[in-house]
């Protein structure tokens, strides 16, 4: 796959994320700016975390109307794949994209730190080839990472199974105390109708090398790769 | 005719607001513990050009509903007045 990673003024997970896909996972990957208008053919488009414009207004609530954004709306329409990661996912909801939004974390603070999710679905090419009752063991590392959406739309994430990741503790068990930041049903990520438009908050860019002592995030990209295109 | 919008964005009723509480929470140690409920959100002004204050209006709305505020956890008001 040709990977594209879109770096907005403020991304600041861009080089972890090229690195995994390039070095580790032997990925053709381009960078993107965000006032690119040319995809340079990429498959597979990834929104990194980091704080782009600042998170003025709101956690990329400017950022979704970069020039790039309209290529990537066209390159999802089309079916292509997608995945925002923390600062991305919060892009993507504000698109439109995903629904949804990301709150400001219940208890105020901003956390970093290992969590532990597990994936809610095998339908998606992301999650095919990890186990449910796994725990991923995967960083966070959020102020605004409580996802929220209202009961109409909770009811349909969880009848089309788009619910991809949910909090859980180290034995892949949902427990309120697993929830680092207040979402809704635990949950950590989620995906579009369509099933090629992702977005979590936890890295897995971050847990991606052996020498950082954590490969879980490798599964995902692992799946994605072997798994994307076929049905 | 140039106008001046005041607008106010704030968090859904039924959404927890953190900030709120922990502002909230810290009257009480102000002996100020008549106070609650309190909700922080954003005020926003801004200056416009239009031909009439209706046209103003919708300007103004569209403003507010395509960027400056998120109807999945954000309601907003504003008033519109004319400036020299």
């Amino acid at each position: 796959m040709k990977f594209g990673v879109v770096v907005f003024p403020g991304s600041n997970c861009d080089e972890d994320m090229v690195y995994v896909l390039r070095d580790k996972l032997k990925q053709e990957t381009v960078k993107l700016w965000h006032k690119d208008t040319d995809l340079q053919g990429c498959d597979a488009l990834v929104l990194p975390g980091g704080f782009s414009y600042g998170d003025y207004l709101r956690s990329g609530a400017i950022a979704r109307f970069s020039p790039i954004m309209e290529k990537v709306n066209e390159h999802a329409a089309k079916g292509g794949f997608l995945l925002g990661v923390c600062n991305g996912f919060q892009i993507l909801c504000e698109a439109g994209l995903l629904p949804g939004a990301l709150l400001h974390n219940s208890h105020r603070k901003f956390v970093c730190k290992n969590v532990y999710i597990k994936t809610g679905t095998n339908e998606t090419a992301l999650t095919r080839d990890v186990r449910p009752e796994k725990a991923l063991k995967i960083p966070i590392a959020h102020g605004e990472g409580r996802y929220y959406a209202d009961e109409k739309t909770i009811t349909a994430l969880k009848k089309n199974n788009q619910i991809i990741f949910s909090y859980c503790n180290e034995n892949a068990e949902s427990a309120e105390e697993a929830n680092p930041n207040g979402s809704l049903e635990n949950i950590a990520g989620v995906c579009n109708a369509a099933k090629n438009v992702f977005g979590m908050m936890p890295h897995p860019e971050r847990a991606a090398d052996a020498e950082l002592f954590n490969e879980d995030g490798l599964l995902l990209f692992h799946s994605l790769i072997a798994n994307w295109g076929k049905n | 005719m140039k106008f001046i919008a005041e607008i106010d964005v704030m968090p859904l009723k039924a959404l927890l607001d953190p900030q709120g509480k922990a502002v909230t929470g810290s009257m009480k140690n102000l002996n100020l513990s008549e106070i609650g409920n309190v909700r922080i959100g954003k005020h926003i002004s801004l200056e416009i050009e239009a031909a009439s204050k209706e046209t103003a209006h919708s300007k103004v709305d569209e403003a507010c509903k395509k960027l400056l505020c998120n109807p999945i956890m954000e309601f907003y008001e504003f008033k519109l007045h004319e400036t020299k």
